[in-house]
């Protein structure tokens, strides 16, 4: 088997859609999330269930939304609900498998900043905030994070938390009462990170073709470890590839046709 | 009952500086029409409520129309962030404004409080979130029967509830379809409620289950062709995906932003002249 040409984004997607399984119902978050969720939809997991926090349920869109409420995905839904139905039924009522989210900042338990970069009431770069996310990060079964790995966006300390991670670590999270797992997978362009049992901070666990562990550590602003046992991410297949970029290709053609 | 009227008597009327205003819509059917109507009458002092902040924030915000937002997610979506409003939080510009800040759940389930006549909202969340410690008003309450601790958020009760959608027949009775968001709340929470829509027809013909509002329930509807541009209405046009491209470039820039608002928004009279003065220009302008 030859290995394709892949940027490190593809390998990205690809590696983020593989995680969720045929059936399984995921809280989908815009962007990185969006893309992976349905390249998951388009290749291994036909059956898997996509909830966008507008109200679309089962949406199976044929080119990505740019926002979190674009007709195709009301247009190719099994249901559209109102917006507080889908925080309130679905989401607190515990319907959700896995909940698919991006972030600016996240530091080594997994807790995630989209609020303020700097000091709240005299920040630096005010992002747009927390959206769905903290209910997401609270109350799926699990969550999974997709995020490009660098010193400012992988911190060793968070400016904001917006959503939970593992709090400070430990059985910090479970001793809140906090209802889902929280974040079982990190994946990054580099790397595959999860938590280390016990202590619940992020370690690699899987590096990407071609990427060094030198590279990694150098992307992230605090020290980083590494697995035991650390296997390579297997390289994107033909499908994959031809799926995420005619998936991709498509959506910017139907993006430029609204012009 | 309905009082079937322009959007600028409907303006006139129903909306006052200091107000405390939501206009809603989920990405679908944002009243932006009604939005610039606000900034023609150079309101003041408002309270804006909504639940994303997107470009008619922007624009209120950067015209100097808002005192306070509340707000869950403030960024344009798809492209990043609002410039006006960033401008207004790191830099006080043109105001200082102050900010309500709380995530959809809060938001979603305090518009429902508020449309059931209820002082405030219960729900499982902000266990954790750093949000509780800069906004006051998200507090917990002990549930009587099994002691659990929960989150409580004030019901939001507007003085005034605008939202755009699809049609209305000739007394004022407004169908909505598609992403609904929170549109039916923001109009049973508010005290007066202006509706804008894209056409007046004889007969509704509601598909079943559809959203209804009542003539009764609503102040004022107003007809606004186009009037969610550069957002959509479902069954009648797309989103201008390109628009919001190029509202980055527009609100980047302060002078750009007040020289595009006075030429385009209060340099027209309605939202047909704006849309007409836009017209296959705004592209260009931009790449200038």
């Amino acid at each position: 088997m030859t290995i394709a040409d892949f940027t490190t984004n593809e390998m990205m997607t690809v590696a983020a859609a593989r995680m969720l399984k045929n059936g399984t119902v995921c809280f989908v978050g815009i962007g990185l999330p969006s893309q992976a969720a349905n390249l998951a939809r388009l290749t291994h997991a036909p059956e898997v269930v996509l909830i966008y926090e507008s109200g679309p349920i089962g949406t199976k869109p044929d080119v990505l939304p740019l926002s979190i409420g674009d007709g195709v995905l009301a247009d190719t839904a099994d249901t559209v609900v109102p917006t507080h139905e889908i925080f309130r039924y679905w989401l607190q009522g515990g319907h959700i498998d896995v909940g698919f989210l991006g972030g600016a900042q996240i530091d080594r338990f997994g807790n995630i900043n989209t609020t303020v970069i700097g000091d709240y009431n005299n920040p630096k770069v005010r992002l747009p905030g927390a959206g769905g996310a903290p209910e997401i990060a609270d109350q799926a079964g699990e969550v999974f994070v997709v995020m490009r790995q660098g010193p400012r966006s992988f911190v060793e300390k968070i400016d904001f938390l917006t959503s939970a991670g593992y709090l400070d670590g430990g059985d910090a999270r479970e001793k809140l009462g906090i209802e889902g797992k929280g974040p079982t997978r990190v994946i990054t362009d580099l790397c595959i990170l999860e938590p280390e049992q016990g202590s619940q901070e992020f370690v690699v666990t899987s590096i990407h073709h071609g990427i060094s562990r030198e590279q990694i550590s150098a992307a992230t602003g605090w020290g980083i470890r590494f697995a035991n046992e650390v296997i390579e991410t297997a390289a994107p297949t033909q499908e994959e590839l031809s799926t995420l970029r005619a998936l991709l290709a498509r959506t910017a053609e139907a993006h430029q046709k609204n012009k | 009952m309905a009082d079937i009227c322009s959007l600028k008597d409907a303006v006139a009327s129903h909306v006052h500086d200091g107000d405390t205003v939501t206009l809603e819509g989920f990405t679908h059917l944002i009243p932006s029409g009604a939005g610039h109507e606000l900034i023609r009458q150079k309101l003041r002092g408002l309270t804006l409520i909504r639940m994303t902040p997107d470009l008619i924030f922007d624009q209120l915000i950067g015209m100097g129309c808002a005192a306070k937002v509340v707000f869950a997610w403030g960024g344009n979506p798809g492209v990043g962030s609002l410039h006006r409003l960033r401008d207004a939080v790191e830099n006080h510009w043109p105001q200082t404004i102050e900010i309500e800040e709380y995530s959809h759940a809060g938001m979603a389930n305090a518009f429902v409080a508020g449309a059931s006549n209820l002082p405030f909202a219960v729900l499982r969340g902000y266990k954790s979130t750093d949000l509780k410690k800069f906004n006051d008003r998200i507090r917990s309450v002990i549930c009587p029967f099994t002691g659990e601790e929960l989150a409580a958020v004030p019901a939001l009760r507007p003085d005034v509830g605008i939202i755009h959608g699809q049609r209305a027949d000739r007394k004022g009775n407004v169908l909505i379809h598609g992403i609904v968001g929170l549109q039916k709340e923001a109009v049973l929470s508010a005290k007066r409620a202006i509706v804008t829509v894209e056409e007046i027809v004889d007969e509704l013909c509601p598909p079943a289950n559809s959203c209804i509002l009542p003539h009764w329930v609503v102040d004022a509807v107003s007809v606004v062709p186009g009037g969610a541009h550069p957002s959509y209405a479902l069954g009648y046009y797309e989103r201008d995906n390109s628009f919001y491209i190029a509202w980055d470039t527009i609100a980047k820039d302060r002078n750009v932003f007040i020289q595009w608002m006075e030429q385009h928004v209060l340099g027209t009279g309605n939202f047909s002249e704006f849309r007409a003065s836009i017209d296959g220009i705004w592209a260009e302008e931009v790449h200038e």
